[in-house]
């Protein structure tokens, strides 16, 4: 059985599921005033004393609540020899507090019902419970004891860091495309922390040592560098009340100073090729782009961002864009496309597309079509069709991802964990849709050029031959 | 992420379906029969300006005949041409207007679907594009070689994941002559063979009217739903209903499939069959499954496994019911060394679990867990849609989720024990090891059919 939730393929909806809170009146919908829905209950804040955030997003549509706790610190924050550090702490803080043993986290929130992991990326590390409402303080009690009572052990990591290799074999190893995507970001990124696996490469998982967890959770485990986000059937004063209660008597910590490390110009084309066990060509191509937060920090024109979001979602937004309308069906060149604009991040990152060839098609062949396809937004401006589709999406899609707690709770804590604010989710449609044709045309002439690009090729290998 | 469970949830969408079903709150289902004979399921929820309509055929791969992959190839024709609108024109119909159009094929169950915003202008526009679809599609040649093609790609890029070579090589062993053991989107041999005639016929068998149901959630009233329903009937022809697909005859002996694969992991599944939809032991095995393996880190695989010996990153079992008896399922990946251990872990752990059945904490944690967790599984337009379109097709009754809890608060630890071991047969077992290298006394395909 299958529901398509939103639009596109899953990087897409990335951007897609971000459209703001309020609907607005467009060209295109004209009439939607008259029966525009309420406003959705705007987000509610506080910062406790010991400077842990709390935001609240209310949502009484049914008795359930989404508690998350995201710390400021994922990849971006390791260095060399220690990569996969923060990914293997969120493996371990499910292994037992001075308060519990390993074990017993599960157990009670299995008893109640909850649903309960984690995940970590370049820039956060987050918690979270989906849960009855009626029973978040079970949750909020649990992830106050870990964000300081933690216990490692170094027979649990002994067994835990396995899991995690296990865990890089499956995902990335036995994975050709995975595997390409993580060399092509390690060459698109010089000496930006950007260019190392969340999951950490595998010679510093097999050196990494419990001494190094315990450095890392000290250093960045504190209310200070924490958000906490709950959202569904909830009232604020009362989240205000249990977020004073399980983490209001925590001491701030001296957050380490965390070093810009600014990726250095790219100043000139870089192109890879990865040979690996596989049957199916595809490539990866990405350009240097401004990301949503340095609009914030005033470096691009506020703009900009959304002008590269707009652009994206014409290529590869949808059946009707104009990859798949011209390269998979019109020429039959394609078998898949891909485009993403990674636009939050704490760092600049990147405008991303994927091909894989179709059948007798040559890898070549297709990227000179996705170039082509770039070339044609430099110098013909997009239709007004083809905006209107996009705004028609927007203000859907943003009703569609209503339907998920999660999601909203989830759009909230990235968005506070990167700097670049809550707030942008109430923003975020009215930009998008105030983009214009010749913004478009600006943004694609200033940043998707060749010298500012990183081409990687999946070269198929045989797979019968020369087994691991 | 630390676990997979989810994902490895959705390998068996319809059997978790009712993971966590309980409590007394259900939605509620209103269901009716047209005079044309359309069955009509509908839930009105006014929250979200937003519909979710969708109509699901007994029409899945099992009814692909030898031409595996036609279901699959004909629910995907749809928008490629119909009512006089080339793929173009109808993608651009639903994207201008916000509207998701979908359509697609699985074991038992065709669908063509629609979820649009729920202000006139869109919805009317995506509604009357959704219709002409259903009433008229055009299987154009061209689109329907394009497809194939890119099927091709897709078969390519199964054989470089050992997930799926392990997948397809369960359903084959598992299933042998029984239209279950087609993989669904077809072979590279069978997709050849289809014809858009083949389509046309099979459309005209299967989407029909006899063979349907509707399922309409979301912000309509019961008169605009009513309606709506109408005008489906009026899009599809009469039909009948397709004779049921031939009964699952359950493997007799344990059998070990070896595949080598250039991977620095193995994949292991093993399992036989389970039960299906509307089984006397449903809830039994729900239940018993549910401490063993399918409760994620709480259950006895998932401690062992992965907790205890870091063995593999996921491990979990599951019964996946189906029209007829669906798989139980228990799978890990482990590196290769490792994999002889894995699999004697698991092994073991199911020979104990059927000897001794679960403790009373076990069933009691179980209980709790599933009962708790029913606001979430029904929380949401879209998981409320998934629950009506099982519960329409399998014709369960409409009180379903209402009972589910006390239908499950009902077994006793000796009744999950008493199930399982009748229904489990440890000298049956079917096991995939997909990973390493060739040994001398395998063949080499490891297809020992």
């Amino acid at each position: 059985m299958q529901r398509i939730l939103s639009l596109g393929a899953p990087m897409r909806n990335c951007r897609l599921l971000l459209a703001a809170i309020t609907l607005v009146t467009s060209s295109a919908m004209a009439e939607s005033t008259a029966t525009t829905p309420e406003k959705a209950p705007s987000v509610s804040e506080k910062v406790l004393k010991n400077g842990l955030k709390v935001l609240v997003k209310e949502d009484h549509r049914a008795p359930i609540a989404v508690v998350q706790v995201w710390y400021r610190v994922g990849t971006s924050y390791e260095h060399e020899g220690i990569t996969g550090l923060s990914h293997a702490l969120e493996h371990m803080m499910f292994k037992g507090t001075t308060k519990r043993k390993s074990g017993d986290f599960e157990v009670v929130l299995s008893r109640i019902g909850a649903q309960n992991n984690a995940f970590t990326s370049q820039d956060y590390t987050a918690y979270y419970e989906v849960l009855a409402a009626k029973h978040i303080e079970t949750a909020f009690e649990l992830e106050g004891d870990r964000m300081r009572n933690l216990v490692l052990d170094k027979d649990e990591f002994a067994k835990e860091i396995e899991v995690v290799k296990e865990e890089r074999r499956m995902r990335t190893d036995d994975n050709p495309n995975g595997v390409m995507r993580e060399q092509f970001n390690a060459v698109a990124y010089l000496n930006n922390p950007y260019r190392a696996p969340v999951i950490g490469w595998m010679n510093d998982l097999d050196h990494m040592n419990l001494d190094d967890l315990k450095d890392w959770y000290k250093k960045w485990y504190g209310p200070n560098n924490a958000t906490l986000v709950v959202a569904g059937d909830v009232d604020p004063e009362k989240v205000f009340e249990l977020a004073e209660k399980y983490f209001g008597h925590y001491e701030k910590s001296v957050l380490p100073e965390v070093k810009p490390r600014t990726e250095i110009p790219q100043i000139g084309k870089r192109e890879i090729r990865i040979k690996a066990p596989a049957k199916v060509p595809s490539f990866r191509m990405g350009f240097k782009t401004p990301g949503l937060i340095t609009a914030k920090q005033g470096k691009v024109e506020e703009w900009e961002p959304y002008a590269l979001d707009v652009l994206a979602n014409v290529l590869d937004g949808g059946s009707s864009a104009r990859l798949t309308k011209k390269l998979i069906r019109g020429k039959e060149i394609a078998a898949g496309t891909g485009v993403g604009y990674m636009s939050y991040g704490r760092m600049p990152e990147m405008f991303i597309m994927t091909g894989v060839p179709a059948t007798d098609v040559s890898v070549d062949t297709l990227r000179k079509a996705f170039m082509e396809e770039i070339e044609l937004m430099k110098t013909t401006l997009v239709t007004q069709d083809e905006l209107d589709r996009v705004t028609a999406q927007v203000i859907a899609s943003e009703i569609y991802q209503r339907d998920s707690v999660q999601h909203m709770a989830t759009t909230l804590g990235m968005l506070e964990s990167t700097g670049i604010g809550w707030q942008l989710m109430d923003e975020y449609e009215e930009k998008i849709l105030a983009v214009t044709a010749e913004q478009i045309q600006t943004v694609a002439k200033k940043y998707l050029n060749e010298d500012q690009m990183t081409f990687a090729e999946l070269v198929p290998q045989s797979l019968t031959e020369g087994a691991k | 992420m630390r676990s997979l469970l989810k994902v490895s949830a959705t390998l068996s969408l319809v059997g978790c379906l009712f993971a966590s079903m309980a409590a007394s709150a259900g939605p509620k289902i209103e269901f009716w029969t047209l005079d044309s004979g359309l069955r009509v399921y509908y839930v009105g929820i006014d929250d979200l300006p937003m519909l979710d309509i969708n109509v699901t055929f007994d029409a899945g791969s099992a009814r692909d005949g030898d031409k595996y992959g036609l279901a699959n190839l004909t629910l995907s024709m749809l928008d490629e041409g119909a009512a006089g609108k080339d793929a173009d024109e109808l993608s651009e119909a639903f994207e201008s207007v916000g509207a998701n159009f979908y359509a697609s094929a699985s074991k038992d169950m065709a669908n063509i679907g629609l979820r649009t915003i729920t202000l006139k202008k869109p919805f009317d526009s995506a509604v009357n594009d959704w219709l002409s679809v259903i009433k008229s599609p055009e299987f154009p040649e061209a689109n329907l070689e394009r497809l194939k093609k890119q099927l091709m790609v897709s078969f390519e890029g199964a054989k470089q994941r050992p997930s799926s070579i392990a997948g397809k090589a369960f359903n084959e062993n598992l299933y042998g002559d029984h239209p279950y053991a087609n993989p669904g989107s077809g072979t590279e041999e069978s997709i050849v063979t289809i014809s858009t005639d083949d389509l046309k016929a099979f459309y005209k068998q299967y989407v029909v009217e006899e063979n349907a149901m509707v399922s309409i959630v979301g912000n309509v009233s019961r008169a605009e739903a009513e309606a709506l329903a109408k005008r489906v009937a009026d899009v599809l022809i009469a039909g009948k209903k397709p004779e049921p697909i031939p009964e699952v005859k359950p493997l007799t002996e344990s059998k070990t499939v070896f595949i080598p694969f250039p991977s620095s992991q193995a994949t292991v599944i093993m399992g036989q069959t389970g039960y299906k939809r509307g089984d006397p032991d449903y809830f039994k095995l729900y239940l018993a499954n549910h401490p063993f393996g399918g409760s994620g880190f709480t259950s006895r695989l998932m401690k062992e496994v992965r907790v205890k010996r870091g063995l593999s990153y996921g491990v979990s079992s599951y019964f996946s019911p189906s029209r007829e008896l669906g798989p139980f399922v228990m799978s890990l990946q482990t590196k290769i060394a490792q994999v002889d251990e894995a699999k004697k872990v698991m092994t073991d752990m199911l020979a104990t679990y059927l000897k001794e059945g679960p403790t009373k904490e076990e069933i009691e944690g179980s209980k709790l867990n599933i009962s708790g967790g029913f606001p979430m599984n029904i929380a949401g337009n879209s998981n409320i849609g998934n629950y009506v379109d099982v519960i329409g097709f399998f014709g369960l009754p409409l009180d379903y989720l209402e009972r589910f809890t006390d239908e499950i608060d009902s077994i006793t630890q000796e009744q999950a024990k008493e199930a399982m071991q009748r229904r489990v047969n440890p000298d049956a077992m079917l096991t995939i090891v997909v990973g390493g290298e060739s040994k001398e006394d395998e063949k080499k395909d490891g297809a020992s059919k």
